[in-house]
């Protein structure tokens, strides 16, 4: 009897990690082929760069940092967006409650001044039509409209990115294995490509992009360097963004602004998701205890 | 086992109503179903899916009213849903992980079933009904999983369709209905989210006939024995079980609160959040974590038998997993139905259940890689010889390869590639699918046949009185 209860004991907690398990298998699984072709595959087969502080918002507590969310869109808007848009996101996100701009004076991000002033100034303006002429014509951005990339559509972009099509980066952190993570490996992953290794021109070599230098290493199999190559060459090398709040500009603190910025944009309503959860499991473990007890005071003269 | 009905109609409408729509009877009767007084937590899995069919239903309509079904929206349309729609990241969060709740409380649900003997005689019927609902859950999960239109969506679409495609004779016109042309696009999405609003009604018309088909025999119990004395036996099904199963759906509302909360997109997978692209084919095509075992005995035939090709042999193996339940009351040949009074029966089982999950597995790894490695890798160098025959030769020293590469001509075609030794996903898959099969077609019907059960109790009051030591029980030998 009591093996039999073992047994089924044992088969809810193979239940439970039958489904827990084999989702940590593909989390952390090997890079997938992949050259130019848009895969979740990140990592490139070795453990991700963490950059000094962590990732304070993947904890279940965890929050996200107002200023670095502020220096974080500072990258994308002036190093970034010059080849990438995040169209599922409008300006007026930047303002919501959580977000970089968010201010308790303007419950409406469309009031916000910021907000405002960042839509109206961003370097991509939105395709529109002149009222007059009917033409085609660009229009600076409104707190309404959608933050697009500088492209007309993506036959224009991979002509003048030699093929290579930039993702929108909308739900970049959720679109592949690591998160931030990832996104800031791939930005400190720019390494100079090992001996043996033929880089084709316009391609750049990256210890963290997700794919696979078999065919252009030569020597050991076995010793093949990480990582694959991707048409984007590394975006910090030159870039010099001055941030409002004094933080020094390094490529580090770029790349970790940049890549929580992402995470945020990605899920914007986890705090409030995290906050709410913690509300609802205390609740729900009180109640487990009154209705157990009722169960108890019920049953209890019912030999069972 | 309901016996006639003991509700009495009190006020002036109860009786008006009783004459003409007697549904407060109705009610009345099935809170007061005698239930077996010993029935243990795993029983609490039937209220448990009641829940998450409940949940599954309310959040997918109020999902269908910010979904557009199309192939350029449907993505946005999901991400608008989490980022625009008021709780709409609440909303779809419970929905995409209650279908991951769903299947592995029908999972526990099924597995107590066959440990218990629950399918035997004379709950066949409901046992049955129980695998129509099983199977109809997973055609409206696998259609839920395309309509966001994320690259696993629409590649796991295709290997599903591609399946149906193998079956002879009938596979190409079903597959073209299910895609309405002849590629997966718009039409294929719009059908998609038609069906997957309809078969959960479909389902939940099931669950009537899966309830009320219990309710003729009523509720199978952790002995097996029948009830023998409806006083003695067993307890009114309110307040008793309403209770105790209230405790267990709270319990299970913790463990489905935090995915919903704090992992969200543990169960999913990010290629998910990859806009489809019929062009770019992810690197791993899995589907989701509750149809792996079946992917994995799918992938596990790899050879011809016969006439019949490994492809449409796969098919047959992966149907006839889910088929061969529609069976199980027919091939397990055992009188005693709970497998505590059969200790070879239990045995086996507990294998069974390593190997379903370990199928499970299986499926989520790629057949041709290792399990474990049997030694360090080596170098393998393939090229044709003068004769033009292809020839493999095995180095662990990369300079010995390369020099032997250098001295064979260009027209060799020579490359060097790795060689690993170990135990492939493949075979541990075969071993596992063949046991899945084994289980059901010739150790259960042998079983029955050849093993000794031990002694059960006379009845379910006695069992209660033996594990209370309150009175010395009367044990049988046989039913």
């Amino acid at each position: 009897m009591r093996l039999a209860k073992l047994a089924l004991a044992g088969l809810a907690a193979l239940a439970v990690s039958a489904i827990a398990l084999p989702v940590l298998a593909q989390e952390h699984g090997a890079p997938a082929a992949g050259g130019e072709a848009e895969h979740a595959a990140g990592g490139g087969g070795h453990e991700l760069l963490e950059p000094k502080g962590g990732w304070p918002h993947e904890d279940y507590f965890g929050t996200f940092d107002q200023n670095q969310l502020q220096r974080g869109f500072k990258v994308f808007a002036e190093v970034c967006s010059s080849c990438h848009g995040m169209k599922l996101l409008s300006f007026r996100n930047l303002g919501e409650q959580g977000g970089p701009f968010y201010d308790a004076r303007y419950p409406n991000p469309n009031d916000n001044p910021v907000v405002k002033q960042i839509a109206a100034t961003f370097v991509n303006q939105i395709p529109s039509v002149d009222p007059d002429s009917g033409d085609a014509v660009k229009m600076p951005a409104k707190t309404s409209d959608r933050i697009v990339g500088p492209y007309a559509n993506d036959v224009a972009a991979r002509v003048i990115n030699g093929g290579a099509l930039p993702p929108d980066l909308s739900v970049i952190a959720k679109a592949r294995h690591g998160g931030a993570g990832y996104v800031y490996s791939l930005m400190m992953g720019y390494h100079t490509p090992p001996a043996g290794l033929t880089v084709a021109s316009g391609q750049h070599y990256n210890a963290y992009f997700g794919g696979d230098t078999a065919a252009s290493w030569s020597g050991d199999p076995r010793l093949k360097p990480p990582g694959g190559f991707l048409a984007m060459a590394w975006p910090l090398e030159n870039a010099n963004v001055t941030f409002d709040d004094g933080t020094p500009t390094t490529k580090e603190q770029m790349a970790h602004d940049v890549a929580t910025f992402f995470a945020w944009a990605s899920d914007p309503k986890a705090v409030a998701r995290k906050q709410m959860g913690a509300a609802v499991i205390p609740f729900l473990l009180l109640l487990s205890v009154l209705v157990f007890l009722s169960y108890k005071a019920l049953w209890r003269n019912i030999e069972h | 086992m309901s016996g006639p009905s003991t509700y009495e109609p009190k006020s002036g409408f109860t009786k008006w109503m009783d004459e003409r729509l007697p549904i407060i009877r109705f009610g009345a009767d099935l809170m007061d179903f005698p239930t077996p007084k010993n029935l243990n937590y795993w029983w609490t899995f039937g209220g448990i899916l009641a829940v998450c069919l409940v949940i599954q239903i309310v959040t997918g309509i109020v999902l269908a009213m910010h979904y557009v079904a199309n192939t350029q929206m449907a993505f946005a349309s999901v991400e608008r849903i989490m980022r625009d729609v008021d709780f709409g990241w609440l909303i779809r969060n419970i929905h995409a992980n209650g279908a991951s709740m769903f299947f592995l409380a029908v999972y526990i649900h099924m597995f107590r079933g066959m440990y218990y003997g629950s399918y035997k005689n004379p709950r066949e019927v409901i046992w049955i009904l129980g695998v129509v609902i099983y199977f109809l859950m997973m055609a409206t999960a696998f259609m839920g999983y395309v309509l966001p239109w994320g690259q696993m969506s629409f590649h796991g679409s295709a290997v599903i369709t591609n399946l149906i495609g193998a079956i002879p004779l009938v596979g190409e016109p079903v597959k073209t209905y299910l895609m309405g042309g002849p590629a997966i696009g718009d039409a294929t999405l719009n059908r998609f989210f038609s069906l997957h609003y309809l078969l959960p009604f479909v389902i939940a018309g099931i669950v009537v006939l899966h309830i009320w088909a219990l309710h003729v025999p009523g509720n199978n119990n952790p002995t097996g024995v029948s009830v023998k004395d409806v006083k003695k036996d067993t307890v009114p099904f309110h307040p008793y079980y309403t209770v105790k199963d209230g405790f267990a759906i709270i319990v299970f509302l913790i463990l489905f609160a935090l995915f919903v909360f704090y992992f969200p997109n543990a169960l999913g997978h990010a290629d998910n959040s990859i806009e489809a692209n019929p062009l770019q084919t992810p690197a791993h095509i899995v589907p989701e974590w509750y149809l792996l075992p079946f992917y994995a005995i799918l992938r596990a035939i790899t050879f011809d038998i016969g006439p019949i090709e490994a492809k449409l042999l796969g098919v047959i193996a992966m149907f006839g997993a889910i088929g061969i339940l529609f069976v199980l009351p027919w091939l397990d040949t055992s009188k005693v139905r709970s497998m505590r009074y059969r200790p070879f029966a239990r045995s086996i089982f507990v294998v069974f259940v390593f190997a379903c999950v370990g199928l499970g597995f299986c499926g989520a790894n790629d057949p041709d890689k290792l399990v474990f490695k049997t030694q360090a890798d080596q170098l393998a160098l393939t090229y044709n010889n003068t004769n033009g025959q292809p020839q493999r030769e095995i180095f662990d020293d990369y300079a010995a390869a390369k020099s032997k590469l250098d001295s064979l001509p260009p027209t060799a075609g020579a490359a060097i590639e790795i060689q690993s030794t170990g135990f492939k996903w493949l075979w541990l898959s075969q071993i596992l699918g063949a046991y899945y099969f084994l289980y059901f077609l010739v150790l259960l019907p042998l079983l029955g046949v050849i093993e000794k059960p031990k002694p059960r109790p006379a009845s379910i009051a006695d069992s209660v009185r033996k594990k209370h030591g309150s009175a010395p029980a009367a044990a049988v030998a046989a039913e």
